[in-house]
């Protein structure tokens, strides 16, 4: 079911006070609600801690928890770390885009699949290495890209 | 103050405490390198341009951030201090459009010469507006950079061209942050932040959309504090010459240079010393000049034969005129002045109608906005001005807002009450709308429309009862408290709270705000006059100050903000019809006789008609002829239908504009007049300093000064003193017929504005009014009932309107609506209305509706919002299109007779 964005925001601040301190928090819960902020969500908190709405977003933009976007139902990771890229990071990225049609940081149309990329997974000897949601699979090709995706269909 | 001495590069410097080692550097003309520093904001560190070695000290301090200390030693421009420069440049140039930046022909190249460097023509610091006046430029000159060690990655962001007077082009952006600072810092606006990390980092608007879809109020400040080419305005061309002048728009009075180029005004930039405005300037101030030149400017004297207007010779248009007007009796000729010319048009109307047509039938429009803040003040007070100064308010502790939406209608003291909150002050703002000033108060009452005096006096029970009134101060000063005393009986906080509509804890908790955290000022604008209790209202501003002594000290007083350029100018000019200039009365045979000496010629002693009533003699037939002067009655006078019919039965109507105002075209004679850029003389500000307005440009084809224009028509006319060279003369003789202004002269103007009285030549004018004791002697305080307003929502008009202004237009839009840009960011009238109150209509934002009042209809564009509270709607009356002032009712305040603009019942409906 669909969530009421305003009737939840307003929900999210009313045990706070209106001080500028509470934005991260406020930001993490309705991360936490929503899955992601949106931009209703963020001018309801700027209104209440008497932030400038900019400001709000630019604190949104700069953590990495944070998503402006709602996300798919799966997280699909691609490390472009140096291990990786030296083993055909890239080519592992460019198959994942092909298939799913869509960009890092983008979300499919059916709201199946989000892409993302990472700097390093930290498991370089695995390389190279890609993530859907808690499964690591390391040693890729692009050929096994379709078998994973299927799966995750 | 102490001094502070400290060596800087082996000179010795002299500073202030508190400076920063950069001030230092600067104030002796030490150039140091930075970005993000800058003397409006606050210390930022960010750049690490400014590092400097100091002895004692470990590493490198930023100087922007250290403050001076005695005997400290800095050294500026060592080889350490540079490496580090160095580095810091070379990585901000990685993704900078940088080839020209570090060539060394760039001083000596042109836009398309052929470089070797190929660098693209759109990446070249010769194509850049900003060229030869960057401060990236300048550090790279300094550090002497001839090469970069880092690849250089380009950024592309397409350039943001969406606002009317500047663009955006974030591809040479270097993030030193000023633009996202003072747009929040100084202005309050926040419309901009640093958004993402590492390279992503950039410069966005809320969801980085195009900035005019931001909450930017388009002041330019940013564009004004960005270092380099990342924001610039449109216009791009350099003036050739800059003339210094006081801005048109509004009574702040902001001090302003007009840029001048080939005799055309292209720029504008802001005056910092000794101006109010310490430099700022709002949207209308720094990119409204486009009416100067515009094409629809009034060229020629023009007369109306068969119904059209045709051209025709100053002698004459003059002549007719002189003929027409000479054919009435006094009685049937009424003079209207206006609040937008100077000081020396004023002068000159007011002497025109008083020495040559004979009568006290001349006014101006301060009728329809502050005449309740004469009449009332006067009575308290005995002298109807701001009594404190605009630079003091951010040193008050408390600022009470009463009826002033400050951000939209003054906007340059709207940067002043900000900062009053920044040093700690509590702001209450009392506004039945939501209006911007809300996101800063401590406290908000949201009361009635026109239950000001229930509100006041409220407050004022709670104070006395709870003895936190300054009693001494009312033993000493003031009179007539003890009547007052009984009045307050009648507010007790339960009928209080019922008829403002205020939660009773929020109306004691505003009085003892407003009665501890001393210093207090009152401000107040139309939302307090503009009552058919008018004056009521403002006398209870003034016992409220009085009850607690907040007045005549410093952060303190009643400080009614004028609305237009020269309101408070063109009052004390005596274009009133019950004063001569100073506010000397008519009926007073002592004044009457010293001006009938001066100006060679007798007067009427009776007191003439105000404007309000000069239109409903008019309608009645019995003012024959007008002479009518800037003012455009049919969109500002109340319920313009019937203002409409009044004129068209007038015999004979000349006026005197700059623009065909929709009352123009009535008129029998049209006089070209010229605008503030073409013409010497003086304005008047809200806080009573009267500032020079110089002429930068020659008047626009014939058109001529408007003192100059009546003293022709004077002159015609057999008048005698009208034989003035230029305004300077006429302010000596303003000088020496009103005390006030006694010791006001051109010479000393050079130096900066003066604030009146300023009685003699060696005064150096009064910023607080009523220190030692009241103009009047004692203060009065006057006792005060509550009168609901004329005209209350009913089963058929079940809404209340009121009526305000908006930040992008001036009063009747003549020379705003005639700036294209303005027109960009605010090209039609709304009518706002609550969610709520929308529901129940069926009305969605954007719809176009109609709203109905008994006395005319008007169509418009709903805007649905909660600003307004359920139960009111506001429109602004700048638009001929959607005149609000067809709907306004014209039921007069007894006194001032001032019209009720902020209160009429309407209904509204679809179109
Ligand atoms: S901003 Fe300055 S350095 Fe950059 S291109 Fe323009 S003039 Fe050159
Ligand atoms: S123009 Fe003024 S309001 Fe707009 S972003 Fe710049 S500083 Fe802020
Ligand atoms: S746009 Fe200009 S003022 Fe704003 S951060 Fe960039 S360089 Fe600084
Ligand atoms: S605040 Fe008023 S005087 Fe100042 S620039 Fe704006 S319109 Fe002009
Ligand atoms: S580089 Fe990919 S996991 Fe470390
Ligand atoms: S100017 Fe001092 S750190 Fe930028």
């Amino acid at each position: 079911m669909e969530l009421d964005i305003a009737k939840e925001s307003e929900r999210i601040t009313a045990n706070c006070s209106r001080d500028s301190s509470n934005l991260i928090p406020i930001l993490q819960e309705a991360q936490g609600k929503f899955g992601y902020l949106p931009a209703e969500a963020m001018q309801k908190f700027a209104r209440f801690l008497k932030l400038p709405e900019s400001t709000v977003f630019g604190v949104s933009t700069f953590y990495a928890q944070f998503k402006l976007a709602p996300t798919g139902r799966n997280k699909i990771t691609v490390c472009r770390g140096t291990a990786c890229h030296v083993r055909g990071g890239v080519r592992i990225l460019r198959e994942v885009e092909r298939q799913l049609g869509i960009k890092p940081g983008e979300t499919t149309n059916d709201m199946e699949n989000t892409l993302e990329t990472i700097a390093c997974f930290g498991s370089c000897a695995l390389a190279p290495v890609m993530v859907v949601d808690k499964n690591v699979y390391g040693r890729m090709t692009t050929t096994r890209v379709a078998q994973i995706l299927g799966k995750t269909k | 103050m102490e001094e502070i001495r400290l060596t800087i590069d082996g000179q010795e410097v002299k500073a202030k405490p508190g400076m920063t080692v950069l001030e230092a550097a600067r104030s002796a003309g030490i150039y140091i390198p930075t970005l993000c520093a800058d003397p409006d904001l606050k210390p930022y560190g960010g750049c690490r341009l400014c590092i400097v070695e100091i002895e004692k000290l470990r590493g490198f301090p930023t100087s922007c951030t250290t403050p001076v200390t005695e005997g400290m030693v800095v050294k500026t421009n060592t080889d350490a201090v540079n490496e580090v420069r160095r580095t810091v440049v070379e990585l901000l140039l990685s993704d900078h459009p940088s080839e020209c930046l570090i060539c060394h022909r760039r001083k000596r190249c042109g836009p398309f010469d052929i470089c070797l460097r190929n660098v693209a023509v759109t990446e070249r610091c010769v194509t850049c507006a900003k060229n030869e006046h960057c401060e990236l430029q300048d550090i790279v000159d300094y550090l002497g950079i001839t090469e970069l060690p880092f690849k250089h990655t380009e950024r592309s962001y397409p350039v943001d061209t969406s606002n009317p007077f500047f663009y955006r082009d974030l591809d040479k952006c270097v993030l030193c942050g000023k633009c996202v600072r003072v747009c929040d810092e100084v202005l309050g606006v926040g419309a901009v932040a640093i958004i993402n990390r590492g390279f992503g980092s950039k410069v966005a608007t809320f969801g980085d959309k195009p900035i005019i879809d931001s909450n930017c109020v388009s002041c330019g400040e940013c564009v004004v504090h960005c270092p380099v080419g990342a924001l610039m305005p449109k216009v791009t061309e350099r003036p050739t010459e800059e003339v210094a002048t006081t801005c048109t728009y509004c009574g702040v009075g902001c001090g302003m240079y007009l840029g001048v180029r080939d005799g055309k005004v292209m720029s504008v930039r802001g005056k910092r010393e000794g101006t109010v405005n310490n430099g700022f300037l709002c949207v209308k101030g720094r990119f409204g000049f486009d009416f100067i030149h515009h094409e629809d400017r009034l060229k020629y004297p023009l007369i109306k034969k068969n119904g059209k207007f045709a051209e025709a010779s100053w002698d004459e248009a003059l002549e007719l005129v002189a003929t027409k007007l000479g054919g009435y009796k006094p009685d049937e000729l009424a003079v209207v002045s206006s609040a937008k010319c100077t000081n020396e048009d004023n002068y000159v109307a007011q002497k025109f109608a008083r020495v040559v047509l004979k009568t006290n039938n001349v006014d101006h429009c301060a009728r329809l906005c502050h005449a309740p803040t004469v009449a009332g003040l006067v009575q308290s007070f005995g002298s109807g001005a701001m009594t404190n100064s605009i630079s003091e308010f951010r040193d008050a502790g408390c600022i009470f807002a009463i009826g002033t939406n400050t951000t939209e209608a003054h906007p340059i003291i709207a940067l002043e009450l900000k900062r009053a909150v920044d040093n700690g002050a509590r702001l209450i703002v009392a506004n039945p709308r939501e209006i911007d000033l809300v996101r800063w108060s401590y406290l908000w009452l949201q009361h009635n429309p026109g239950s000001d005096v229930a509100l006041l006096m409220g407050m004022m029970r709670i104070i006395v009862e709870e003895g936190l009134l300054d009693q001494a101060f009312i033993d000493k000063r003031c009179e007539n408290f003890d009547a007052f005393k009984v009045a307050l009986k009648g507010f007790d906080l339960d009928s209080v709270a019922r008829i403002t509509g205020v939660p009773k804890e929020k109306i004691a908790e505003a009085a003892r705000i407003y009665a501890t955290k001393k210093p207090s000022a009152i401000l107040y604008a139309m939302g307090i006059t503009q009552h058919s209790h008018g004056t009521d209202n403002v006398i209870a501003t003034a016992n409220l100050a009085m009850l607690t002594g907040n007045i005549g000290k410093p952060a303190s007083g009643v400080n009614p903000l004028r609305g237009q350029n020269n309101v408070q100018g063109a009052c004390d000019m005596g274009a009133l019809p019950n004063v001569y200039p100073g506010y000397q009365a008519v009926t007073d045979a002592k004044v009457k006789s010293k001006f009938e000496a001066a100006w060679g010629g007798s007067l009427s002693p009776s007191v003439g008609l105000p404007v309000t009533e000069i239109v409903e003699a008019a309608y009645k037939g019995k003012i024959k002829a007008m002479y009518l002067i800037g003012e455009n009655p049919l969109l500002s006078e109340p319920d313009i239908t019937h203002a409409e019919e009044a004129l068209d039965k007038l015999e004979f109507l000349v006026v005197q504009d700059i623009f065909l105002s929709e009352t123009a075209k009535l008129a029998d004679v049209i006089l070209p007049g010229v605008s503030f850029a073409e013409k010497n003389g003086t304005f008047t500000n809200t806080e009573r300093r009267v500032q020079r307005v110089r002429k930068a440009v020659e008047p626009i084809g014939e058109s001529r000064a408007d003192w100059e224009i009546s003293c022709q028509v004077g002159k015609k006319m057999g008048g005698k003193g009208f034989y003035f060279k230029n305004a300077s003369q006429i302010m000596e003789e303003i000088a020496s017929l009103t005390p006030s202004y006694g010791g006001i002269s051109y010479k000393r103007l050079e130096k900066g504005g003066l604030q009146w009285p300023c009685p003699t030549p060696e005064h150096p004018g009064t910023p607080i009014l009523h220190t030692q004791q009241f103009t009047r002697g004692k203060g009065q305080f006057i006792p005060l009932e509550y009168k609901p307003p004329m005209e209350l929502p009913d089963k058929q008009y079940p809404l209340v309107l009121t009526t305000g202004r908006s930040l992008y237009h001036f009063h009747t839009g003549t020379m705003t609506r005639k700036v294209a840009g303005l027109n960009v960011l605010k090209k039609e009238g709304e009518v706002e209305i609550n969610p709520a109150d929308a529901a129940k209509l069926g009305i969605a934002d954007g719809d176009r509706v109609k709203v109905v009042s008994r006395r005319g209809e008007v169509v418009t564009k709903a805007n649905v919002t909660e600003v307004s509270p359920a139960g009111v709607v506001f429109m602004t009356f700048h638009f001929a299109e959607s005149p609000a002032n067809r709907l306004t009712n014209p039921a007069l305040d007894p006194v001032a007779k001032i019209p009720e603009y902020k209160v009429c019942a309407v209904r509204v409906e679809k179109a």
